[in-house]
């Protein structure tokens, strides 16, 4: 019944100079491809060289005893740092800015929240007792049912401002915050502290005990973040070019945000919040691209982050030894570039 | 056909559209014309789906705009936006291949890159077609997005202002585009006018449109008239014949 819907004139359509037409676009379409792959090829590079130098700096001899520890931690930093970077590039794609992160916005509090929550109504027995897979996977669902709602409405039409969305981002984080240190004052303050301690770890004691799961979940979270990737280019020229192209707003923005919602949980539970390693590796994978295209943004993304927390906790161990963690390095760092961005944006 | 029945869109208390029922054809120039305010952007982005209705369909080729899938409705019906302001720094060429989102998902067949090549020379624009959108003037940019909109190769064709910021030459230019769509190809072009005298020289049909209703609706020696341009806009008009055209003038 729609006659146009597979004609294509194109070709024939008026005398245009197709051909000539297309050779030259071609011959400029190559110019930035190949600096594309070159971009990526250096960061694979980077990435295998940090790996080399985190795997066997100051083994020692005892190889059977290092490589399958540290084989564990690289496997875990990289999980965290894929799922840190994929959850932040598709929630800049969906707010339409460069600053505001899954963190900043109270994703990982949130997750802290239920977590805690969880604790606080099972008891701190049944929670010990119960597979770790288990916690992880309700935190989870808490998460997704509830970031998912919560982060949809505060979207919006997409209409709006980045100040308004800065200005929820850091009173629903404070609230969950606040809720969450309630609780965690009125429970038993011994027993229920190192629990916590060990839900919630930090770069410094790593959670492994759900890495192969985590692992999992984040393989499958950045699979189907590729499989959108051509509907995140279209988002990306704006809510309502996108819908015009046939997107179906509303059911993209809810699939997303679960995404990152699924992605958050697996970094949170692994290293608890990073704040600002998200906005990081995001900008740093915009600035090396300098491309609109998701495929290569999630790439360099999931690149970048993994040569930062590599590379970060071999300096850390072999040249600070240990005398600050690798998260507050990141949010020292991630915070002065956050500021620099915020000041930027307001004298644009 | 594009049919419309009883759409209507409120903001508080004001009715920006009220209860608008129209068909639009599947082959032609249709112009809609109407002071600012009047509710020609409202229409449109309900109709393409930008905005939510408060009350009324809309269904294009009977294909309900509100409850069919995104890309069944972006595979018949296309739309320029009035406002051509774009974050994302992609190339002339990247933006006219968005065009073809519709139909292949995001992966370019060789029919594609042909219609994104025939819409940049349609447009004039292939000596532009490397260059950054946020490079170009802002007619050149108007320009790049009416070729994105060719692109996207639908029987409907949604135009809000699309002679904004467009010199004379590129006016006109557009206009003999859209007019030679509607003609070699069956396209139905729908687009909003300021002037008038464009929508005169070049449209099979023109819709006046006053605080979010329709008031006047013909061919272009029905709706190009003083009573009729008096009654929309609120000022007088005289109306002249010259050659083939119906020429208003309103100027003192
Ligand atoms: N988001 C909004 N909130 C409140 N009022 C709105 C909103 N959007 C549009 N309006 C009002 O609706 C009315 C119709 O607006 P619309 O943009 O449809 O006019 P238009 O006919 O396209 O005008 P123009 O020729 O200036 O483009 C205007 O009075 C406008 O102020
Ligand atoms: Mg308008």
């Amino acid at each position: 019944m729609s006659p146009h819907e597979l004609t294509l004139e194109g070709t024939e359509a008026g005398k245009a100079p197709t051909r000539p037409g297309r050779s030259v676009g071609l011959v400029r379409r190559a110019l930035p491809s190949t600096r594309t792959a070159r971009v990526i090829a250096s960061l694979s590079v980077l990435v295998v060289a940090s790996l080399t130098v985190f795997l066997t700096w100051g083994v020692d001899g005892h190889w059977d005893y290092a490589l399958p520890r540290r084989a564990e931690q690289a496997i875990a930093l990289i999980v965290v740092g894929a799922a840190i970077a994929v959850s932040t590039v598709v929630f800049q794609t969906l707010t339409h800015n460069r600053i505001l992160t899954p963190s900043i916005m109270g994703f990982d509090a949130l997750y802290t929240l239920f977590a805690t929550t969880l604790v606080f109504f099972l008891g701190a027995n049944s929670v010990e007792t119960m597979d770790p897979w288990i916690m992880f996977s309700s935190t989870t669902v808490l998460l997704l049912a509830g970031a998912t709602t919560l982060y949809r409405w505060m979207i919006g039409d997409g209409s709006r401002g980045l100040y308004t969305l800065v200005l929820m981002g850091v009173i629903a984080g404070t609230l969950f915050g606040s809720i969450q240190s309630f609780m965690v004052r009125i429970m038993d303050p011994n027993e229920y502290d190192s629990l916590l301690d060990q839900l919630l770890p930090s770069f410094g004691a790593l959670e492994t005990d759900v890495l192969a799961l985590a692992a999992v979940v984040m393989i499958a979270g950045v699979a189907v973040a590729f499989r959108f990737a051509r509907t995140l280019d279209v988002l990306g020229l704006g809510r309502e070019r996108a819908i015009t192209l046939g997107v179906d707003y509303r059911r993209a923005v809810t699939w997303l945000l679960m995404l990152v919602a699924v992605l958050v949980a697996v970094a949170t539970a692994l290293v608890g919040p990073v704040t600002f390693l998200g906005l990081l590796v995001a900008n740093l994978a915009y600035q090396v691209t300098r491309m609109h295209r998701h495929v290569i943004t999630l790439t360099a993304s999931i690149l970048v982050a993994a040569v930062a927390l590599v590379l970060g906790q071999a300096l850390l161990q072999h040249v600070l030894h240990f005398n600050a963690t690798l998260g507050s390095i990141i949010n020292l760092v991630g915070g002065v570039y956050f500021i620099v961005l915020i000041l930027k944006e307001s004298r644009a | 056909m594009i049919a419309v029945d009883g759409l209507t869109k409120s903001y508080g208390t004001a009715t920006v559209v009220d209860g608008v029922s129209l068909t639009l054809p599947d082959a032609g120039v249709t112009s809609i014309i109407g002071p600012n305010g009047a509710g020609k952007s409202t229409l449109l982005s309900m109709v393409s789906r930008i905005l939510g209705p408060d009350a009324g369909t809309a269904s294009v080729d009977g294909v309900d705009v509100f409850s069919a899938s995104g890309r069944e409705v972006a595979k018949r019906l296309s739309v320029l936006r009035q406002d051509t302001h774009m974050t994302a720094r992609i190339t002339v060429r990247e933006l006219v291949e968005f065009g073809r989102f519709p139909h292949s998902g995001g992966r370019l067949t060789p029919d594609c890159r042909a219609s994104v090549t025939s819409a940049l020379s349609y447009c004039d624009l292939d000596h532009l077609a490397h260059r950054g959108l946020h490079e170009l003037s802002g007619g050149q940019r108007q320009r790049a997005f009416v070729a994105m909109v060719l692109a996207q190769d639908t029987r409907y064709v949604l135009l809000d202002e699309p002679l904004n910021n467009l010199d004379m030459a590129h006016a006109t230019g557009v206009m003999r585009l859209l007019r030679r769509l509607a003609d070699e190809r069956d396209k139905s072009i729908v687009l909003v006018l300021h002037d008038i005298n464009y929508a005169s020289a070049h449209s099979d049909r023109i819709i006046a449109m006053r605080d979010g209703a329709v008031v006047a609706d013909g061919a272009p020696a029905e709706v190009i008239t003083p009573e009729a341009l008096e009654d929309v806009y609120g000022m007088p008009f005289t109306v002249h014949r010259l050659g083939d055209d119906l020429v208003a003038s309103y100027f003192r």
